[in-house]
């Protein structure tokens, strides 16, 4: 039997571009902002505990705010504290890199190579249409596994340690990437404030792991 | 061991309690994959290792 409705799926299908049209727009409002938070935080030359600071406050907004908030118009506000935090809080590493003789290429690589790597798994979501929900456990464990290692590094110091860690974080990020933009196009997500915070935290986690993986390899110090 | 360390440690554990509940669940509630899936979402990610290495080549140059 034949249940296929034209008028439902045409509803579903707007109200799937909307959430993925609005999720871009926040994305890139909330990447700008970033970037000016960064800005002035190298200006202000900001200390790493204030970093860290930074960090608490947008790991507090995201698990214990933007739940209550994400379905009203407060949300929006909450995205951009969150990624205004996380910006600011960029400020000592991004200074820490351009104080190196190739530091801006360094940097600008980093963003770049997260811009494509972000355009390239969003495309081919797009394309193919896939359903990536599947990953969404393993994901979650690869993700507890890294932050383990990450805690007994911190301890333990060991420089290859911290290369693979942040090279395992690009492929978990990468996976992130697809199973949240699948979930949106897919209609598992229609909350575009969350989407937007999925997204922008995969961006950010890349952009900081690249950063450190071609500071290792391209850095002069 | 300095105050940073210290912050730092303690920033991922509380992360580690948030994210746990929640890892939990998705793993035993995602959908399984289904023949091809895995192919599917390893592909792309091949392509980023690949690309990663490109821009390492590219730097230490």
């Amino acid at each position: 039997m034949n249940n296929f409705n034209p008028s439902i799926s045409t509803t579903s299908t707007v109200s799937i571009n909307k959430v993925l049209r609005n999720t871009y727009l926040l994305l890139s409002f909330t990447l700008l902002f970033s970037a000016l938070t960064a800005g002035l935080s190298m200006m202000l030359h900001v200390s790493h505990m204030v970093s860290l600071v930074c960090s608490f406050g947008a790991m507090g907004l995201i698990w214990l705010v933007l739940p209550r908030t994400a379905h009203s118009a407060a949300g929006i506000g909450v995205v951009f504290a969150i990624t205004g935090l996380l910006g600011f809080g960029l400020g000592p590493i991004l200074s820490h890199y351009l104080s190196l003789s190739n530091g801006p290429e360094l940097i600008a690589t980093s963003l770049g190579g997260t811009g494509i790597i972000f355009l390239a798994l969003s495309g081919y979501v797009l394309t193919t249409k896939r359903d990536f929900s599947f990953m969404g456990g393993f994901l979650m464990v690869g993700l507890i596994i890294a932050v383990l290692a990450m805690v007994a590094n911190i301890f333990l110091q060991i420089p290859a340690l911290s290369l693979a860690l942040s090279s395992a974080i690009i492929l978990i990020m990468s996976g992130f990437i697809l199973f949240d933009t699948s979930r949106i196009i897919n209609g598992g997500e229609t909350n575009y404030v969350n989407a937007t915070v999925s997204l922008y935290l995969s961006l950010y986690n890349i952009f900081v792991s690249l950063l450190h993986i071609l500071g290792i390899f391209g850095g002069d110090d | 061991m300095d105050a940073i360390q210290i912050a730092s440690a303690i920033f991922l554990v509380l992360m580690l309690v948030f994210l746990f509940p929640r890892a939990k669940h998705m793993f035993f509630n995602s959908p399984k994959a289904e023949s091809g899936d895995w192919n599917a979402a390893l592909l792309p990610l091949v392509g980023v290792i690949a690309f990663v290495i490109l821009l390492i080549w590219l730097v230490s140059q």
